[in-house]
């Protein structure tokens, strides 16, 4: 069985599993406890917040730890949103983002909050003249994501954190950064990001654990409030097991990202190449996306069949995002890409990661060929 | 900083007074800038009489500048446009680099030529005139002001070379590290003591720090704390040395005296005593303590005289005159306030009376002490008993028993 759907989640590094092992029976001591065991994990936090400080190339202090990508996100935007009611009340994000930044605009919506959700091109992506456009007297965030979680489009948000701080300075600029992690790289610092969102079950670490970047100097309200941990940006007992975890598989992916994201180019041109030979298919992925998402549209027949079939034949890939893929509703993303309700609900997405190679993806197109056959066959006796 | 600098100009402050000694000066300066200049790998210093200049190679300008500004001994940085030596190419250059810089309408303006080499054919007063005429022309809105101008445009004529500069961006002044000797620092983790810890850092002081701790009555996080605070002032000069002084007996002793009045007093005696001994073992020819006259009954001039009574060795305080607002400024600046400001008890907040002596007796002070007549050999045997600590900007070394693992192993990262 070939694991292709790294984008849901990813396996976890062996070391990461053997860290949080070693920690989980050794150091069960809570960071805030004044005994030797309390200052042992202590000493565990600090070191791994330089460690993913360090990946990142920001300061220890501006990393809180979360529970995942979908907290940091909501602590962003909630955050900001709340803490900033004074600046206005009004947000810019894309038509295209994860839907745990998605459903907080909505929600804050609900609560009065004004919401500009801006369109994307063909190939999923929204232009710096767009969001500066967009920016109001009364605009507090402005939150892009990375690198699209169906497609792999990437966003230009380098571009777009250096205009809003040149032309709205006073803007917040949220990254959701799940995606491109590890794979595309992106430098916080010059960029003006001031928040920014990783988890770590998308780079071989475990789930249950993710981070949020905020840049020195700003505040945020916080989700959630009690016993005044990370620096009472983020309360709860602190996952001392899962946090030094992430550590070490931020680290390993920030250090391989160069030549895995090289290695993974060759693997998305020959997918792309495969799939394009295949005219029943239609690719919504480009070779200038992320070069770990390839995405397609077989219209006229179910995803889930497909995903089925392929699952039959050995590879497990993913019909839109997994968050999203319990639902039957066609994918927003490529309805707001313009894609047809037929065609933005029948995606296949194929994402890759460590363990792939060159006779992985050979094998995979001889499947997908194979299964496109069989549809065909059937579809032309019905 | 939007323009190319080829080189950066490092100028001395007061070091260049110093007669004789000012060769030893400069080199300790020198010495601190190469040490730096290693996370820039192609960047070089070149040192000339009175001047140190870091020739970039294509290293960011404002990145080497914001490494270098921190160095003691150093008064400004300039960044330096580099032209050759001839009186076309001077112009070009320095019209190029004032029309870069920002301006309004009443920005004012002066040329300053100096003619290193008298061999170049324009004396400086003429080179003045003919830099800053095409300068002006090519700026109109500038007006020329000899006395204070807001645009100091400095041209150094060398042989092959010649130098352009304007901004002068300030240093951290006083004398390069080491220069001045060694002193004991007793750093508690108060907002004081490090401060005065940069203050004597800044005047060519090397500093060991001793800290004083009470565990159980303490905690570990006091003592990492202070360590962190280490961290921050190692940060100016590369490395620093912490002892670690183990004070509960001491403090215990002295608290059983049943004085609660003069327990402060008492234990900043020992703790001198210590700290008096801790210099001789290291070689430091004075102590350096936080204290602020006025700000708590330690520090007051009655309780200074009576504490200060039990060393020989001068007792320096950098902040005796300065007010606790320009203190924590300092603090913030340097980046040791946040560190100081988080709650974990030192060994001087226990115990503390509800009111303390602000005029001590000497004589009874020193009555209570005979008193004690095991107060000597604990003092001995806290010497004995202190752990030396290495701190680096990047890693903390201490010696740990063999058999105990560490905590914080590499190989879970």
């Amino acid at each position: 069985m070939k694991y292709m759907d790294y984008a849901a989640t990813t396996p976890p590094h062996p070391e990461v599993a053997r860290t949080i092992a070693d920690i989980m029976s050794l150091h069960y001591g809570n960071p805030s406890s004044l005994h030797i065991l309390g200052e042992q994990s202590e000493q565990l936090l600090k070191k791994a917040r330089e460690v993913c400080a360090g990946a990142l190339q920001v300061r220890p202090a501006e990393i809180v730890f979360t529970s995942g990508a979908t907290e940091s996100n909501n602590a962003a935007i909630k955050g900001a949103a709340l803490q900033f009611m004074n600046r206005g009340k009004h947000l810019i994000t894309t038509e295209i983002e994860h839907p745990s930044v998605y459903e907080c605009c909505k929600q804050l919506e609900s609560l009065g909050w004004e919401v500009t959700y801006l369109p994307v091109d063909e190939r999923g992506q929204v232009t710096p003249e767009q969001v500066c456009a967009a920016v109001r007297s009364d605009t507090v965030l402005v939150s892009v994501m990375h690198v699209n979680n169906e497609v792999g489009s990437i966003e230009p948000v380098e571009e777009i954190g250096r205009r809003l701080k040149q032309e709205h300075p006073r803007v917040l600029f949220h990254v959701d950064g799940v995606q491109g992690f590890g794979k595309v790289s992106l430098s916080l610092q010059d960029s003006g990001i001031d928040l920014y969102s990783l988890s770590a079950h998308k780079l071989r670490g475990p789930k249950g654990i993710g981070l949020l970047y905020i840049r020195e100097g700003i505040k945020l309200l916080p989700l959630l409030a009690g016993g005044g941990q990370e620096a009472a940006r983020r309360s709860g007992t602190e996952n001392i097991p899962y946090i030094v975890g992430m550590a070490k598989a931020l680290r390993l992916a920030n250090e391989g990202q160069r030549e895995l994201a090289e290695r993974l180019r060759r693997l998305q041109a020959a997918l792309i190449r495969g799939i394009s030979d295949l005219p029943k298919l239609m690719l919504n992925s480009t070779p200038q996306g992320a070069p770990h998402i390839i995405h397609f549209s077989y219209p006229g027949m179910k995803a889930e069949a497909m995903l089925h079939m392929l699952e039959e034949e050995g590879f497990l890939v993913s019909t839109k995002s997994a968050c999203s893929s319990k639902k039957s509703e066609p994918s927003r993303v490529l309805l707001a890409m313009g894609r047809s309700m037929e065609e933005a609900s029948t995606g296949i997405r194929i994402s890759l990661g460590e363990e792939h190679t060159e006779q992985d993806i050979e094998q995979f197109l001889a499947a997908l060929r194979k299964a496109v056959a069989r549809m065909e066959d059937l579809k032309g006796r019905g | 900083m939007n323009l190319d600098y080829e080189m950066l100009l490092l100028r001395f402050g007061e070091i260049t007074v110093k007669g004789k000694n000012r060769a030893k000066f400069e080199k300790a300066a020198l010495a601190h800038v190469r040490s730096l200049l290693r996370f820039f790998p192609k960047a070089e210093a070149i040192h000339e009489y009175g001047r140190i200049y870091v020739k970039l190679n294509g290293q960011p300008a404002d990145q080497v500048i914001a490494s270098l500004k921190n160095i003691f001994g150093l008064t400004s940085i300039s960044p330096v446009k580099v032209v050759p030596s001839n009186l076309e190419e001077i112009v070009a250059a320095a019209v190029d680099f004032v029309k870069k810089l920002p301006q309004e309408e009443h920005t004012t303006f002066k040329v300053h030529a100096r003619r290193v080499f008298k061999g170049f054919p324009h004396s400086s007063h003429e080179m003045n005139h003919l830099v800053g005429s095409p300068v002006l022309s090519a700026c109109p809105q500038l007006k020329v002001d000899v006395h204070h101008p807001d645009i100091e445009l400095r041209v150094e004529i060398r042989e092959h070379v010649t130098y352009l500069f304007c901004e002068v961006i300030p240093a951290a002044g006083g004398f390069p590290r080491g220069t001045n000797g060694k002193a004991m620092l007793l750093l508690s983790g108060g907002i004081d003591s490090p401060v005065a810890g940069y203050s004597a850092m800044r005047r060519g002081l090397e500093i060991e720090c001793v800290h004083f701790h009470s565990y159980p009555f303490t905690s570990k996080k006091a003592e990492e704390k202070v360590l962190d605070l280490a961290q921050v002032l190692s940060g100016f000069t590369g490395r620093i040395k912490v002892h670690l002084v183990p004070f509960t007996d001491i403090q215990t002793a002295l608290a059983k005296s049943g004085q609660d009045n003069l327990i402060i007093t008492l234990m900043r005696r020992s703790m001198l005593r210590i700290a008096t001994k801790l210099a001789e073992k290291n070689g430091a020819l004075a102590l350096v303590t936080g204290d602020s006259l006025g700000q708590v009954a330690s520090q007051t001039l009655a309780s200074m005289n009576v504490i200060g009574k039990v060393t020989d060795l001068p007792l320096l305080r950098p902040l005796v005159m300065t007010d606790k607002e320009d203190i924590i400024t300092l603090a913030k600046k340097i980046g040791t306030y946040d560190l100081s400001i988080l709650p974990y008890e030192d060994c001087c907040t226990l115990f503390v009376p509800k009111s303390p002596s602000t005029n001590p007796n000497l004589r009874i002070v020193e009555n209570i002490e005979n008193g004690l007549t095991e107060l000597e050999n604990m003092i001995d045997a806290a010497v004995q008993g202190t752990e030396t600590v290495i701190v680096k900007p990047d890693e903390i070394i201490r010696k740990k028993p063999k058999d105990e693992p560490e905590v914080v192993q590499e190989q879970w990262f």
